[in-house]
């Protein structure tokens, strides 16, 4: 398959390859897609007390496209607010990494991430505002 | 030394053409120009000379007659015409055609066109190291059957097939045993006697030939009959009808009595590459495993799944090695290897594999380069995949519920 440049910038040179604490009440994970189909994307997020994406970091078993698309992912959703990285669409990735049709799942995988790492963040700071609340 | 980039590593989609093999072909694209066809001139005289003595090349290297060779475009044509042709000759026999699930495209869209035309075929599974059993394909037989189609050698996992047993049930039951031999003949032994072979599929540019041409063996003791599927001047003998491609023909020749010249010695040393490029990879990255197996392999196949990285990432981080996978990645289904599959491959491990298919041309150096290279690399997308991650902390894959998962 050939790629577009900034696929191969991405696959050659990931940005923020890593993992965060996903103990931490600040930290957000998304772990999406499956073994079987040959992606998995692990997204994470650090939160600061102002809503304000602070740090983001990925891990992806896939093919070059779907860690290129993850990698774009956290260097897009760095210094988002949680309401603007809800609203990056997998097209917008699309676009940037000039995809082809057959790799657009890669992208949805991506968009997934985002919402899901920000989906466990929210899940976790309602967890902890009942615990305050109970004490 | 570092070798010269790119390497290729992917003989068994083609092989490059022997430059004696090229050298043979130069002069039927110059003066000796001549259409086989022609009886009327010397032109025509010198190309079919030249030709004839390709044919007795092709046959001796699977131990036929010369006029045994039907010459065709390459084995996807000879699979269709051996299959197509002998299910509709023995049309009045019967309609139940035997193939396996692990055979070429060539082979298996072939059968599942003549099923939309009445025929009925069975597919039978494999093995774990995918190889056909002879008693599988015994107890399929029926009175009905009239073709039985088993690939000497499997394109992906290099697997052999035991063909001479499984020739041997076919015709115990007097049906017509076709064998895809493209990937073994030139590497392996084969010789239409021993195999019980009626026809056989051959193609040129997977033994250092060129590509667009290959050749269907054609049984004549007893004969074995075909229906043709193109129409035209009646040429070979009126099983394929078109001119024929006289320097492809030339360079098929050549290839084939190299091949057969140097199996022995040739054999020999890509075993040795192939050794030297499985042990070397698995003395430096953990978790790979064999596909296919070791016992019953073509000597410069190798096919192994890395764990945890999946097989196209692993393609592109190889960038100045040519290689292929069985990833769903690199197919435009985005489903993996059905060969891998069949052979009961998990398909979390189907999605990390890589063929590397070592062939003459092939150096010592290129082996420890990219035995170098692929350590590296796993190395890298381990660390970038979640999967290693959790393995390496002791989360049991298996156990999580993944979403999506079929």
């Amino acid at each position: 398959m050939a790629y577009s440049g900034k696929v191969i910038d991405h696959y050659e040179n990931p940005r923020n390859v890593g993992s965060l604490d996903k103990d931490a009440p600040n930290v957000g994970t998304g772990l999406v897609g499956a073994p079987a189909c040959g992606d998995v994307m692990k997204l994470q997020i650090q939160v600061s007390d102002s809503g304000v994406i602070e740090d983001a970091k990925f891990k992806t078993f896939g093919c070059g496209s779907a860690i290129a698309s993850s990698s774009l992912a956290t260097e897009w959703i760095k210094g988002m607010t949680l309401e603007q990285a809800m609203s990056v669409r997998n097209t917008q990735i699309v676009q940037e990494l000039s995809l082809p049709p057959v790799k657009i799942h890669c992208s949805v995988l991506a968009e997934d991430a985002i919402k899901s790492a920000i989906a466990d963040y929210r899940r976790k700071q309602r967890g902890s505002q009942a615990q305050v609340g109970q004490a | 030394m570092a070798p010269k980039l790119p390497i290729y590593m992917d003989n068994h989609a083609t092989t490059r053409v022997d430059p004696r093999v090229l050298e043979a072909m130069l002069p039927y694209f110059g003066e000796e120009f001549g259409n086989a066809a022609s009886r009327s001139h010397v032109f025509g005289w010198n190309a079919e000379r030249a030709v004839e003595q390709a044919r007795e090349q092709v046959a001796a290297a699977i131990g036929a007659s010369g006029r045994e060779i039907v010459w065709t475009s390459g084995a996807t044509e000879s699979d269709n015409l051996a299959i197509k042709g002998a299910a509709e000759f023995y049309r009045d026999r019967g309609n139940h055609i035997i193939t396996a699930v692990t055979e070429h495209k060539a082979v298996l869209d072939t059968c599942k066109r003549l099923e939309k035309s009445g025929f009925e075929v069975t597919y039978l599974p494999v093995e774990r190291d995918g190889r056909v059993n002879p008693q599988a394909v015994a107890d399929a037989l029926t009175d009905r059957t009239i073709v039985v189609s088993i690939m000497l050698a499997n394109n992906e996992v290099g697997t052999i097939n035991p063909v001479a047993e499984i020739g041997q049930a076919v015709k115990a039951r007097g049906a017509v045993f076709h064998v895809d031999a493209v990937q073994g003949v030139g590497k392996i032994p084969f010789d239409v006697a021993s195999a019980h072979a009626d026809l056989v599929s051959l193609s040129a540019h997977k033994m250092y030939g060129p590509k667009g041409v290959g050749a269907l063996y054609v049984r004549r003791k007893p004969r074995v009959r075909i229906t043709p599927i193109i129409d035209g001047g009646g040429h070979e003998r009126g099983m394929r009808s078109g001119t024929l491609n006289v320097p492809g023909i030339v360079g098929f020749g050549k290839a084939a009595e190299i091949s057969a010249a140097e199996m022995a010695e040739e054999s020999k040393r890509l075993l040795a590459l192939r050794e030297r490029l499985r042990l070397g990879i698995e003395a430096r990255v953990t978790d790979t495993v064999l596909n296919g197996s070791l016992e019953y392999r073509l000597p410069g196949s190798l096919n192994m799944s890395f764990a945890y990285v999946e097989g196209e990432a692993l393609m592109m981080a190889l960038k100045d090695v040519a290689v292929s996978s069985g990833s769903a990645c690199t197919s435009a289904s985005l489903e993996p290897s059905y060969v891998l599959r069949a052979m009961g491959v998990p398909v979390e491990m189907a999605h990390t594999s890589i063929r590397f298919g070592l062939g003459r041309f092939n150096t010592e150096e290129e082996v420890d380069y990219v035995i170098d290279l692929v350590a590296q690399k796993v190395k890298k997308l381990r660390e970038m995949s979640p999967l290693w991650e959790m393995a390496q902390s002791g989360v049991d894959i298996k156990s999580i519920q993944w979403a999506g998962q079929r």
